[in-house]
């Protein structure tokens, strides 16, 4: 069963008690009291299926309503407030920024804990079962790439985490809402009108943030992975002409290492397995302005022949 | 998770709910490694199921990485210390993987803890600080409390490495009831072959494992200490005369008491085998029963991780006992009024919740 399809009330009741979703690689079990959250769980992981493995999560995650002194906080300046486990990594944020507060803390786990894989901070691609990897920093709109992508014909594996397994250098999708900032917002909102997006929350540290629900496909895929064909590593640049020029394959090595969650935490591991997936891809630099272009370009990328 | 450090085979009767609550419990109290050490040489590991698996294989990746940075770190000190004649001698953890005892499998760790006579504390400290180790960042009062009262310096870290470094110069406090005396463990230390360095002989560092249990003011790892502590204890027992020596060194040190418990709630909690000598020799180091009789409710309670979000209130009871007697042991009356007075004046006005 799907979260979208559990009727409202069980689902604010599950909430409660703790909504254990199947996100792919990972459950999660969400546990909130709070209705405008609940609302938004519903709708931006509502084709995510209920897990029915028994009860067994990954990583748990409570956002709740301090009280606060005197029991104030429950009329006046709400707040939430994130448990993972028996961690409190974040400060309690004002009750709007529940959604992202979610999201934010879902990441902080896999990018802590999910040392089964070797993470690259990038958003993931697929088309014809290879992949696209946009690694990026912050502001270097991978993210308003990524959405563009997956609501024309890419299928979306994730948005901040790539997956890769250390055995086989394939790709595990994590198929998450897609969070996009400030003008990025209208941008995705004018491409893809059908898609659903979550209310902006203004103010946050990383300015307005919304968050785009992965397209249906990509969650009914969320089982498969893909192979590592390119590796792009893209720049906003208002007004300038797209360019896309090669990267040569040490240098991208060292690139995908800056990004990685944990590379040096693998070891030999961790580099024998990046090391392949260089081998696997093509490396580029990316420099685009429209989304149009991007799409037309990136689409005509070839596939990397074995030896190049 | 008693269950499961008794019997690792148990591990494949667990229902999916029952790992969930176990690997939350088990990251609590830093056994998530161990965890996997023991389903590995249990014969479990490949039968448990895959979300498990995949689980016990990050905390596998955490293990190794902590691994690879203490014993960098105990090259790096080995080269720091040894121009200022410095003996280099591991205590716990570090000294458990150079060594190689089985209970250094899966174990998580991230500091390094070195033994130093106390003349030479002042020349190890100046020989880290040339070095690049820094004091890790501490109130005024904080350090004062090290120096002054602990038998350990503050901790110190290299500025390039995030690995922490405890110079101890005894293994209790100088300030508290039992003090060993530290120059006979360091005459007892043992080379560890092809490193250049020293561990505490084997009823030493069961001693010390006890001491560290009984006194340690880390409750929520006790049962990692615990486990240390059979683990140890099961591989040296091997060698003839271990418990008859491990009771008279108990004696020699002056740690009997720390002994006794350590058996003791190795024995309840994890069924470990004490020869009945060895419990008839420590029988005179037993407190009075009714002191008896609140340890045996208070400890269990204490170090048994239970539900990490939604503790017992018998838990956080039995810390907060166990934590006055931490101190109580550490320091006398008036000093430890002074202290706790301070703890408190300095953590009340940030304390909302």
């Amino acid at each position: 069963m799907k979260v979208v399809e559990l009727p409202a009330r069980d689902l604010t009741g599950r909430l409660h008690r703790g909504l254990d979703v199947n996100t792919g690689p990972f459950v999660i079990r969400i546990e909130t009291p709070i209705a405008t959250l609940a609302e938004e769980v519903r709708v931006l992981y509502g084709e995510f299926p209920l897990d029915e493995g028994g009860g067994l999560a990954d990583f748990h995650v409570a956002v709740l309503r301090p009280a606060g002194p005197l029991g104030l906080r429950r009329w006046w300046r709400q707040q939430a407030s994130v448990i993972l486990d028996e961690d409190r990594p974040f400060e309690p944020l004002p009750v709007d920024m529940a959604v992202p507060m979610l999201e934010w803390s879902i990441n902080w786990c896999a990018a802590t804990r999910a040392n089964q894989y070797v993470m690259i901070h990038a958003a993931v691609l697929e088309r014809g079962g290879r992949a696209l990897i946009l690694p990026g920093v912050t502001g270097a709109g991978k993210s308003t790439l990524c959405a563009g992508l997956a609501h024309r014909g890419w299928r979306l594996l994730s948005d901040e985490f790539a997956l890769i397994r250390p055995g086989d250098g394939a790709l595990d999708p994590w198929p998450r809402p897609i969070s996009l900032k400030n003008v990025s917002i209208d941008v995705i909102r004018r491409w893809a009108p059908e898609a659903y997006m979550s209310a902006p929350v203004p103010n946050t540290n990383k300015g307005t943030v919304a968050h785009v629900r992965p397209p249906t496909e990509s969650v009914r895929r969320a089982a498969e992975p893909a192979v590592p064909a390119w590796l792009v590593f893209p720049t906003f640049a208002r007004d300038a002409d797209t360019e896309l020029t090669r990267v040569p394959k040490a240098r991208a090595f060292f690139r995908l290492a800056d990004c990685s969650f944990n590379y040096e935490s693998l070891g030999i591991r961790g580099f024998r397995t990046l090391s392949r997936m260089i081998d696997q891809c093509d490396a580029y630099e990316f420099r685009y302005s429209s989304l149009d272009d991007a799409l037309s370009r990136l689409g005509a990328l070839p596939v990397p022949s074995p030896n190049s | 998770m008693l269950r499961l450090l008794r019997n690792p085979r148990s591990m494949r009767e667990l229902s999916p709910a029952e790992w969930d609550l176990t690997l939350r419990q088990a990251r609590h109290a830093s056994l998530l490694g161990r965890l996997d050490a023991l389903a590995d040489e249990a014969g479990v590991r490949s039968a448990l199921p895959a979300r498990v698996r995949a689980r016990l294989e990050a905390a596998r990746v955490d293990v190794e990485q902590q691994h690879r940075l203490i014993r960098w770190e105990v090259t790096r000190l080995r080269r720091a210390l040894a121009p200022a004649g410095v003996p280099l001698v591991l205590l716990k953890g570090a000294a458990y993987l150079f060594a190689e005892l089985p209970t250094a499998r899966g174990r998580h760790f991230n500091d390094v803890d070195i033994l130093v006579p106390a003349e030479r504390v002042a020349a190890a400290e100046a020989a880290l600080v040339a070095e690049g180790w820094e004091a890790v960042e501490l109130s005024a009062y904080d350090q004062r409390y090290y120096r002054e009262w602990s038998h350990e310096l503050p901790p110190m870290a290299h500025r390039d490495r995030q690995v922490v470094v405890d110079v101890h110069h005894n293994i209790l406090p100088p300030t508290g009831r039992l003090r060993p005396d530290p120059r006979l463990l360091l005459a007892a230390a043992r080379p560890v072959a092809g490193a250049d360095l020293r561990v505490l002989a084997p009823v030493d560092m069961v001693l010390h494992a006890a001491c560290h249990l009984v006194q340690s003011g880390e409750l929520h790892k006790g049962l990692r200490d615990l486990a240390d502590l059979h683990g140890l204890a099961q591989r040296f027992a091997a060698a003839p005369g271990f418990w008859p020596e491990l009771a008279g060194r108990a004696a020699t040190l002056g740690v009997t008491r720390p002994l006794y418990y350590a058996l003791r709630f190795a024995q309840r909690l994890l069924g470990m085998e004490v020869p009945a000598e060895t419990a008839r020799a420590l029988a005179a180091a037993a407190p009075p029963a009714p002191v008896r009789a609140a340890m045996d409710a208070l400890v269990p309670a204490a170090i048994v991780p239970d539900h990490p979000t939604h503790p017992r209130r018998r838990t956080g009871v039995a810390r907060r006992l166990l934590t006055v007697r931490y101190h109580w042991q550490r320091m006398p009356p008036l000093m430890l009024a002074r202290h706790l007075l301070h703890k408190v004046t300095e953590r009340a006005p940030k304390d909302d919740g």
